[in-house]
């Protein structure tokens, strides 16, 4: 699968610059794509892969540099620009309209039309030969809805065929799929690359980037770091050049975290069948004091949905959860938080803090709910709390009367964290709690973590980069389509032993 | 002076005092108060006493609001309660006696906020959008107004009834003495509590409230009562007014011009942070607006288009598009793409 | 791999033929709230026949159904357009009143109808355009920038006269006396119109990308947009044709009572959203059908008539239409659920 240099590259992006309100987005980018190749686009989040996107398909406009396309010189001001110029996207959340048929969604707007209405019979049996191109014989006249969110990702592709797209963007597709999921839809994108299409490929999986690319461009913190051919980028060169310096100073929080833990007595929160139907299969799990558990699986395989039934978010329909060995009933958020267990959600803006009240309305707002609205905390105090936690884990700005919604990712996180330490919990929930921030403030929340529970607090970590679950965790609880597989010693299990597990483990037993 | 300027209770006051001013330059006496009996009677006192229904009906909706939902069916609530207790007052052997008035407004005001509750459990219990749950009351609730009247307009000569709408008390006129009641205990409850900051976290981000533990339920469902209530006392003002129950007209439109009365005070439809102060400026501007229409001769039934411009200017002055658009003008415009996506590029950054 | 290659088996509906019935649901599962409405329709029929001994099934009172409500289905037609792309127009009631009182007032200054009729149409599709510029260019919430509206069509009609315009012109009238029988079947002009408007809606709807596009706003507009869909258009579009159904609705209702009235058509608009809903149109967007509103506005002219036939109050008219409203927001706020359950 190599590609031949000589041949003119489709799309070339010289100098792409984009700035957002007090931040450099992107600075001087250059980036070419080449027809009949996969391309992977490389960085940790926030590095500025999406903004590089969106500049490509007209989402943003760009404050300096040229985009090229086919050799001519391109302004896109709306996505519509460029799909006429031949560059089609698909989204990590499946951008299509889910109460319409399978048909109509590849189609909209392409229909067949005979006279002056649309003809539909045409129109859908357009859809099915495009579908069948890409291996799919789906019934283009069921609900789009009626499918899995992986034949939905397919359908896009589907309609991308449609708008007869020479570049390909696949923005994360492979991130809600299963294994078998993503080798269907491997298959579809070299068939793609065999046709000569561009694809342009981003996946925080690097076992996926190395089977299916060709050629990696690297950005960090909006800038580029490098073009290589697969083939020159060993996959630790790739992670260095990815995360920068910030390596060594991780190591020493993970030395930090390498503790015995004691579990002889009794467990701070004990699950015993947790379980709800259709969501999780019924799970056991055991925290003691001072102990972080992380949890480490795909996307959908159940780790988040496990958190949220043992905080009450969603409602479990079977088993029992025990606090300090006294059997409860938690229903509901407030329930758990009455039992000193916290929750901060994956979903940072929509689940996490309230954009519209300020830093300090958002710290005080879990110590507020929990004593109920009779009993406003004293101003005194509101800010004595704030205060502490602001400078505690240093947010940015440190003045509690911004705007949460102003703040950066990292320091919003910062934030969420604040509220839930400012109610003294006695066992943390972080769902993701790195994701989408900067470097720095990863480093940061990762120090906290390790610090708090060095001083007796149980904290539950989930995180897609498992480097970072191994790296704070002592106990590793792994899950797959919805159903715990099994626990690891973070100790003995390093960053391969842990993929292999989520990947193969239980196998023979799952049928 | 930036600060001043900046303040969202700046435009509201501004306009407030405009009309106010043209008011006074066209025609003195409409700032004239005079004394009569130690009641102080004058066109603004009037203004004050007018507002009294609109001014409880736009305090319950700001609640609303506050918590992302609306209230179609305080009309309809005014209809109801206007009939319970005049149908009360009416079957009563004596109509003049003060317990059987108040006996009628309480149990008025009771069914208010059942109806109230009855919006509440749709919203906050069963999901339904607010729009569409309190639309089912302003459709049936009149036809309940109608089905207590018996169809007529009922009409009761009531003295302590009707001293509700044009007594006066320690020289000022009763009713806006009730609206000044709702509106200090709305002031002390949402800010001496800590209401106020859990219906805006609500109101802003219900998911997340739900999540920091907040008891974004009860807080939605409360929001629906206290509309309900306050339009059942406003529909006892309103009937007290015209001494009758007339299930067809009372507080017609009233649902939007509270809306609007909201909306003016600077209380935006997306919900979170509220200005009970803002409504409060907002319902006096629009009863000031009313009154200036009436003055210039035209006829109240024309009155709307101004009302109408007035929302145009207001949703205008508001919108982030125009914002943005200025924003653009001194600064660069880059993006050509819509407003809408310009919040998310804040996202991405 | 047993368990990955099951799930995946699954997903692929080709591997075994599924049911009928699935099929069937998978493909028609949105049309599920406008059969409720036909199966409301058929209960309030046979329910008229039996409290009324007979006297209810017959064709005139059928065909009195479609005159009487000519001009609420095609104002339920308009609200749809909108609806399907998850916005409300609360102007159509007074932009009604607006535009029959224009018509009337030019018919009255001695202008021809030709010049008359398309006034009244202009006159609601700028008010449309106004409301669809304030939703899609200032980002005005569609309740909000209809209620200007509201307001406006309200006051305008009221500039025009604070009291009724009577109507003398032949060619107006005609369009509501003049009775056309088929057999026992009566149908007058403006029951032809109504009729046209639904056909031509349900064909923009179905068979154009205009009304696709409508379709895939309502489902996700974002969607819509990066799917280079021309959506600015199409919603700005949506109220311009509910704008325009209304002043048609004006033309139809200064027919049906000979006179342009300044108060006519308050809270039509409430009674034009419950049909609609009632038809099973989703009032968050993206599902419904015009065919479905036209059974909500029989829905709401049948009772409406079983109760006057009972000689009850008109209160039982709001009541009821109230409690049928809140009926099928609640079977589709379940419906709702579930489909997002499935996924």
């Amino acid at each position: 699968m190599t590609v031949d240099i000589d041949v003119p590259p489709i799309v070339e992006m010289r100098g792409i610059t984009i700035r957002f309100p007090g931040v450099l987005a992107l600075d001087g980018v250059d980036f070419t794509l080449r027809p009949g190749e996969v391309h992977s686009l490389m960085g940790e989040n926030g590095a500025g892969k999406s903004t590089l996107i969106k500049a490509l398909t007209g989402v943003y406009g760009i404050d300096a540099g040229s985009i090229t396309v086919a050799g001519e010189r391109r302004t896109f001001s709306t996505a519509a620009d460029a799909q006429d110029a031949g560059i089609s996207t698909v989204y990590q959340e499946v951008n299509l309209c889910t109460n319409l048929t399978v048909g109509e969604n590849v189609m909209l707007g392409h229909e067949q039309r005979r006279g002056t209405g649309i003809d539909w019979k045409a129109t859908h049996r357009e859809a099915a030969r495009h579908l069948e191109s890409l291996g799919l014989s789906l019934d283009t006249r069921s609900m789009l809805a009626s499918h899995s969110i992986a034949i939905q990702q397919l359908v896009a592709i589907s309609r991308a065929m449609v708008l007869d797209a020479k570049v390909l963007i696949l923005d994360e597709p492979t991130s809600s799929l299963d294994r078998g999921e993503v080798e269907q839809l491997f298959g579809v994108i070299r068939d793609l690359r065999g046709k000569g299409v561009a694809i342009l490929f981003v996946s925080h999986f690097l076992d996926q980037v190395y089977e299916i690319s060709d050629r990696i461009t690297v950005l960090r913190n909006g800038t580029l770091v490098g073009e290589h051919p697969i083939a020159e980028l060993p996959r630790d060169a790739l992670v260095t050049k990815m995360i920068g310096r910030e390596l060594e100073d991780l190591a020493a929080i993970a030395n930090s975290s390498h503790r015995v833990i004691d579990r002889t007595g009794t467990p701070v929160v004990k699950a015993t069948g947790l379980g709800k139907r259709g969501v999780l299969e019924p799970a056991d799990l055991e925290i003691y004091e001072g102990e972080v558990v992380g949890i480490a699986g795909l996307l959908g395989s159940g780790r988040t949905e496990l958190v949220r039934l043992l905080y009450g978010a969603d409602r479990a329909d079977e088993g029992e959860v025990e606090v300090h060995g006294k059997g409860t009933k938690v229903h509901q958020p407030r329930h758990a938080i009455e039992h000193r267990i916290s929750l901060s959600s994956e979903n940072r803006r929509e689940e996490g803090v309230v954009a519209d009240l300020t830093v300090a309305e958002n710290i005080v707002l879990g110590i507020q709910a929990r004593q109920g609205w009779m009993r406003k905390i004293p101003k005194k105090d509101q800010d004595a709390v704030v205060k502490e936690y602001i400078e505690a884990l240093g947010v940015r700005p440190a003045n509690p009367n911004a705007l949460v919604g102003n703040l950066s990712g990292g320091n919003q996180q910062k934030v969420l964290l604040a509220r839930w330490l400012a109610t003294a919990p006695e066992l943390l929930v972080l769902d993701e709690p790195t994701r989408g921030i900067d470097v720095g403030a990863k480093a940061d929340i990762q120090r906290k973590v390790a610090e708090l529970s060095a001083q007796g607090l149980s904290v539950i970590f989930i995180s897609s980069e498992l480097e970072e679950v191994l790296r704070l965790a002592q106990r590793v609880v792994v899950l797959r389509d919805r159903r715990k597989i099994g626990e690891l010693d973070a100790a003995d299990t390093d960053l391969d032993t842990l993929i292999d597990y989520i990947a193969n483990a239980g196998e023979g037993s799952a049928a | 002076m930036t600060a001043i300027y900046r303040h969202r209770l700046f435009w509201p006051i501004v306009a407030l005092v405009t009309l106010i001013v043209i008011n006074a330059v066209a025609r003195p006496q409409f700032i004239k108060i005079r004394v009569q009996d130690g009641e102080l009677y004058g066109p603004l006192i009037s203004i004050l006493r007018d507002s009294a229904p609109l001014m409880l009906v736009a305090l319950g909706m700001t609640i609303v609001i506050a918590t992302r939902g609306i209230d179609l069916s305080v009309g309809a609530i005014m209809a109801v309660s206007g009939a319970v207790a005049l149908t009360i007052i009416d079957g009563a052997e004596d109509p003049g006696n003060v317990g059987t008035v108040l006996i009628a407004c309480i149990v008025a005001v009771l069914v208010s906020l059942v109806l109230g509750a009855w919006n509440g459990f749709l919203v906050s219990v069963v999901g339904i959008q607010p729009i569409i749950a309190t639309l089912v009351l302003m459709l049936a609730g009149r036809g309940v107004a109608l089905l207590i009247t018996g169809g007529f307009i009922t009409t009761v000569n009531s003295e302590p009834y009707s001293f509700i709408a044009s007594g006066y008390l320690f020289a000022l006129p009763f009713a806006f003495l009730i609206g000044v009641v709702a509106i200090v205990i709305l002031s002390l409850v949402e800010r001496r509590t800590a209401l106020g900051v859990l219906t805006e976290a609500v109101g802003i981000n219900p998911e997340a409230s739900r999540l920091a533990g907040v008891r974004s339920r009860s807080i939605i469902w409360g929001a629906y009562i206290v509309s309900g209530t306050l339009a059942g006392v406003a529909g006892l003002i309103y009937a007290s007014n015209i001494k009758a129950a007339d299930a067809n007209a009372a507080g017609v439109f009233i649902e939007l011009y509270a809306i609007l009365a909201v909306v003016l005070g600077g209380t935006s439809l997306n919900g979170g942070k509220f200005s009970i102060a803002g409504t409060v400026v907002g319902v006096l501007i629009i009863q000031t607006l009313d009154s200036t229409i009436l003055f210039l001769g035209v006829s109240s039934a024309q009155s709307p288009v101004f009302f109408a411009i007035v929302v145009v200017i207001v949703v205008i002055v508001q919108s982030a598009r125009l914002r943005d658009g200025l924003a653009a003008l001194t600064a660069r415009v880059r993006s050509r793409g819509a407003g809408v996506q310009d919040s998310d590029k804040v996202e991405v950054a | 791999m047993a368990a990955m290659t099951m799930t995946r088996a699954e997903s692929r509906p080709s591997d075994d033929g599924p049911s009928r019935v699935q099929t069937f649901l998978s493909r028609h599962g949105g049309m599920m709230p406008s059969f409720a409405a036909v199966f409301i329709l058929v209960l309030l029929f046979i329910g008229g026949e039996i409290f009324l001994r007979g006297d209810f099934i017959r064709p005139l009172t059928i065909s009195n159904l479609l005159i009487d409500n000519a001009y609420l289905l095609v104002l339920a037609v308009g609200m749809t357009f909108v609806i399907l792309t998850g916005g409300i127009d609360l102007s159509v009631g007074s932009v009604m009143a607006f535009t029959g009182m224009l018509g009337a007032k030019l018919l009255a200054e001695g202008l021809p109808v030709g010049v008359a009729v398309p006034a009244m149409l202009l006159g609601g599709a700028a008010i449309g355009l106004f409301i669809g510029v304030l939703v899609q260019y200032f980002g005005v919430q569609p309740f909000i920038a209809s209620l200007a509206g509201l307001f406006l069509g309200r006051g305008l009609a009221f500039i025009v006269s604070l009291s009724s315009i009577k109507v003398e012109n032949d060619a107006v009238l005609w369009l509501q006396s003049t009775r056309i029988k088929i057999g026992d079947w009566v149908i007058t002009p403006t029951g032809i119109i109504a009729l046209v408007t639904v056909a031509i809606a349900a064909f923009v709807l179905h068979l154009t990308r205009f009304g696709r596009t409508i379709y895939a706003i309502g489902g996700s507009e974002q969607s819509a947009r990066l799917m280079g869909l021309k959506v600015g258009r199409a919603k700005i579009g949506a109220y311009v044709i509910s704008g325009t159904c209304a002043g048609l609705a004006g033309l139809l209702l200064t027919a049906y009572s000979n006179a342009g009235y300044p108060r006519n058509g308050i809270g039509t608009e409430l009674d034009a959203i419950a049909a609609v809903v009632i038809g099973g149109t989703l009032l968050t967007g993206g599902r419904g059908f015009v065919l479905g509103s036209m059974i909500g506005v029989l829905v709401y002219g049948t009772i409406k008539t079983i109760i006057n036939f009972m000689g009850a109050e008109q209160a039982w008219m709001q009541i009821i239409v109230g409690a049928l409203l809140l009926l099928f927001i609640v079977v589709q706020r379940a419906i709702v659920a579930r489909s997002e359950g499935r996924r």
